[in-house]
């Protein structure tokens, strides 16, 4: 009996020992990356010095002409916000495109990843071939960043939201089969097999037996997933990809300076405002789940 | 009529020769309307015969057959109608804990039939009907739509057997239906269960952890030890050193 214990922390020592020597080993190869990674990237302290006043004078430029006196004169008079939102109509329409932009894309994105995750979780899955082909199915789609596909997709069929749909339910279906087939692989299996006893096939397992449990969980992550399709949703406008970003882009490469930060104020209360809703949605469903 | 017959059924899990056997060559037969009790130590192989005879588990030789019907050569649509004709339960209720009564006991029809309206938890009237007479028959008909999981350990494993009578089963497998539950649901439990058996004529077999219930509830008692039958006869004719060879564990 002592030697067994002895035995055992003698291994136990050991595999400490060699954690902590692969632990040391890591950080210096980090350590080294990123002397490696900065000198070809030619990451050096003047550039950066002189870079950020630069910015400054950007933002400087940007920035409205506000007259503390005159902010809610009509919009014909300069320094008022009217005068700096006079287009805030055409923003609001753009805004909304953006926003329904995000809600498609996740909602298409939701349906086919959950499609897709009953076969790429290994514990549910039908067959071992469909496991490893819908799982690198999935690694392709969200292996691609979205502005790429929204770039194609933009070539293929135009400039307009569209493509921008497109591109982001791809990268959803990619990002959110990942998740949800790993939700899978936790889910318990009991009343799977009392449905499998009662000769239900694997349809009625998978509705019956893993959807039930699993549902909070997957529209928790779906939401989140909303909140990131929604910034996504502005970026990839700037390629043409329809929405507040296309407009964005339009107003920083003509210098219409007031407009740019006009844009950028109304997207950020927007991100807020999602967040926040979306994040107090999360969490009443998980806490839904314990009660 | 409505015989089960086991012949040589050997289960061995693991591919190596030293691997574990679970169940060592079991031939009996069952006629139907009996109520047989399985009795042995943890591990004696007693959940995995009842697996094998729904073919949960596959066993590894051996054949099982239901009216001469070789039930361990049945694939596909068939093999999901024999499923269904045998019913299981089991010790940890395996329902759908998230979802409402009516709909767990719904889900036994599953194995019979199924469309795109029942995946949307929507079934024929009929079938509600049965539902809730089934659910009438074990006293749980005021518990008809609220979620499973709210539920007393006992009332679930009544939900569990009203699920299994809407398989319309000629065989129902109980693997340790009671030993989750305190002493007055066990007594409900096994209550429903012989009440079934007699009523409706369905064959029962079922494992059990304590002795005492076995002999209270059938009139045919099995005993395994380590995947061997030891003892197959009325419990009267259980001897004292037997009952002690496959109960040591209780008395421990
Ligand atoms: N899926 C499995 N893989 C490997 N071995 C298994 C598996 N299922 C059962 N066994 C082994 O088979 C033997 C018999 O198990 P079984 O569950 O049938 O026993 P039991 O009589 O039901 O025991 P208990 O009273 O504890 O439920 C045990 O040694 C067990 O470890
Ligand atoms: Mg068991």
């Amino acid at each position: 009996m002592n030697n067994i214990l002895e035995n055992y922390s003698k291994n136990y020592s050991e595999q400490i020992k060699k954690r902590r020597f692969w632990n040391i080993f890591i950080v210096l190869g980090l350590f080294v990356a990123i002397l490696i990674s900065s000198s070809i990237i030619d990451l050096n302290m003047t550039r950066i010095t002189s870079g950020i006043p630069r910015l400054g004078d950007y933002i400087a430029k940007i920035l409205p002409n506000l007259d503390t006196n005159l902010l809610f004169a009509n919009s014909q008079i300069e320094g008022s916000v009217p005068y700096w939102y006079f287009n805030f109509k055409k923003y609001i329409v753009l805004l909304y495109e953006t926003f329904n932009m995000a809600v498609l894309s996740t909602l298409f994105g939701f349906v086919f990843a959950l499609l897709l995750s009953f076969f790429s979780a290994r514990n549910i899955t039908p067959n071992v071939l469909s496991f490893f082909f819908v799982k690198r199915f999935l690694e392709f789609l969200r292996g691609v960043p979205e502005i790429i596909f929204a770039i194609l997709f933009v070539w293929a069929l135009g400039v307009g939201p569209l493509a921008g749909i497109i591109a982001m339910t791809i990268h959803t279906t990619g990002a959110l089969g990942k998740l949800f087939s790993e939700v899978h692989e936790n889910a318990e299996l009991k009343s799977c097999e009392a449905i499998r006893s009662a000769g239900g096939g694997w349809v009625p397992e998978m509705r019956y037996g893993v959807l039930p449990q699993v549902l909070p969980n997957i529209i928790s992550y779906a939401l989140l997933r909303f909140e990131i399709n929604i910034r996504a949703s502005t970026v990839i406008g700037f390629v043409g990809a329809g929405g507040i970003g296309q407009e964005l882009y339009l107003v920083i490469n003509f210098n219409y300076y007031e407009e740019v930060s006009a844009i950028i104020l109304l997207i950020i209360l927007t991100v807020i405002t999602i967040d926040i809703t979306s994040g107090a949605l999360r969490q009443r469903i998980i806490k839904g789940t314990h009660d | 009529m409505g015989s089960l017959q086991l012949n040589s059924l050997i289960k061995q899990f693991g591919k190596n020769t030293d691997g574990r056997i679970a169940v060592n060559g079991i031939s009996l037969e069952v006629t139907q309307g009996e109520m047989v009790g399985i009795i042995g130590k943890s591990g004696a192989g007693k959940s995995t015969l009842l697996r094998m005879i729904n073919r949960l588990v596959e066993p590894t030789s051996g054949s099982i057959s239901f009216d001469g019907t070789d039930v361990t050569s049945l694939k596909g649509k068939a093999l999901k109608k024999w499923r269904s004709e045998c019913a299981m339960i089991f010790q940890q209720f395996h329902l759908i804990d998230r979802l409402d009564v009516l709909t767990n006991v719904l889900t036994g029809t599953l194995g019979r039939r199924y469309n795109i309206l029942n995946l949307l938890k929507i079934f024929p009237k009929e079938e509600k009907i049965n539902a809730l007479k089934a659910l009438h028959k074990l006293d749980l008909l005021g518990k008809a739509l609220q979620r499973v999981e709210t539920l007393s350990g006992g009332e679930q494993q009544r939900v569990a057997i009203a699920r299994a009578l809407m398989q319309k089963p000629k065989i129902l497998l109980a693997d340790e239906p009671i030993s989750s539950l305190d002493p007055k649901n066990s007594k409900i439990v096994m209550d429903d269960i012989k009440k079934i058996n007699n009523e409706e004529g369905i064959t029962v077999i079922c494992n059990l952890h304590s002795l005492e219930v076995a002999k209270q509830y059938s009139k045919r008692l099995i005993g395994l030890s380590e995947g061997k039958i030891v003892f197959d006869g009325p419990p009267e004719n259980l001897t004292q050193e037997l009952s002690q060879e496959l109960y040591d564990l209780e008395n421990e």
